[in-house]
């Protein structure tokens, strides 16, 4: 059980070191890194389309991760970098797109969605209780009436039998 | 009015089936380029011709052109190159970026399939690729005689994509370029 555990857990871990594609750089600082890294994680490699250019093999994400280190080196910040970028592959390489208008729907849709979605709720909720009090179980009097009566006949002829 | 409401989930089907089934066809491969409308970057690199010459964008002016990306590692460049010896007879002017490649195989490559270039223009390092948003090559760059990107071509150009979609694009820009 214990080798089994042992097992599992080493597969776990080389599945975590399979995914991200290694780079030997050196950064200058702890900070450099982590920017570095949040760089490559939410850029997209616009080869291999479903991945960031972090996990990407592919030769144009090599670059494209050469190209952000050799910028980061040379002191530019992360918004003249993703210009660079976006200036050549256009927006398409950005997970976070910008808002403009033909990426509102993208941006607020789901939203809008969902605030629908709540306002029908709200609306059959508030009809259901506008009809409750009117009668309890939709029948007049009268009608109350006349089922009591057949209720009592039906009885009626059961005995008979 | 009641009945007309039962309607809706039924159109909103509708329009969302539609929306995907268009889907379905797209290219997801095929990227708009960023570079449309702008002039074609600036480098200065060797030529592979004569490695002792130095190419600059202004050596691209003049006339419309197409620039195609290729290199001897990519196998639909082979596939492309017979279109593009075609397409250097019927009188379209071709210039070359050989992307990301070595010096000596690229020019066994022109001997032997025929060299369909104008300019070849030695991309080694991939810098050039890289200020075109070249993602993956054989990429064709349609530019105007005032060396301005008009539209960018990803794939294989074979006969039939030359005839039906680049074909009335570069006549376009060369019918401007008599005006």
């Amino acid at each position: 059980m214990k080798r089994l555990l042992s097992s599992a857990i080493l597969g776990l871990a080389l599945l975590g070191s399979a995914q991200a594609a290694i780079d030997t750089y050196e950064f200058a600082s702890e900070a450099e890194r982590q920017r570095y890294r949040s760089l490559v994680e939410e850029l997209r490699c616009p080869k291999c389309q479903n991945q960031n250019i972090a996990d990407s093999d592919a030769p144009i994400a090599m670059d494209l991760r050469a190209e952000i280190y050799r910028m980061l080196e040379e002191g530019k910040d992360d918004q003249q970098i993703i210009e660079f970028l976006v200036a050549r592959y256009g927006d398409f390489v950005l997970y976070k797109p910008p808002v403009t208008a033909r990426t509102l729907l993208l941006w607020y849709g789901p939203a809008a969605l969902l605030v629908g979605g709540f306002v029908l709720l709200g609306v059959i909720v508030v009809r259901r209780r506008g009809k409750r009090p009117s009668a309890q179980n939709g029948l007049s009097a009268d009608e109350q009436q006349r089922l009591a009566a057949l209720l009592n006949q039906a009885s009626m002829d059961k005995k008979d039998r | 009015m009641r009945r007309l409401l039962l309607v809706v989930p039924l159109a909103i089907f509708l329009g969302v089936a539609l929306f995907l089934y268009r889907g379905l066809y797209l290219n997801p491969t095929e990227l708009p380029s960023a570079l449309i409308g702008k002039p074609f970057p600036a480098f200065a690199l060797p030529s592979l011709d004569q490695p002792g010459r130095t190419l600059t964008h202004d050596d691209l002016k003049g006339k419309p052109a197409l620039v195609n990306v290729w290199a001897t590692w990519c196998p639909s460049c082979r596939a492309e190159h017979p279109v593009l010896n075609q397409l250097k007879q019927m009188g379209v002017t071709i210039h070359g970026v050989n992307y990301k490649d070595q010096r000596a195989p690229a020019q066994k490559w022109l001997r032997e399939l025929h060299n369909p270039y104008q300019l070849n223009i030695e991309d080694a390092k991939g810098s050039l690729g890289l200020d075109l948003g070249v993602y993956g090559a054989p990429e064709t760059f349609f530019i105007d005689a005032q060396g301005i990107i008009r539209h960018k071509f990803v794939g294989t150009i074979d006969e039939r994509v030359w005839r039906e979609q680049l074909a009335p694009l570069y006549q376009q820009l060369v019918d401007e370029a008599k005006l």
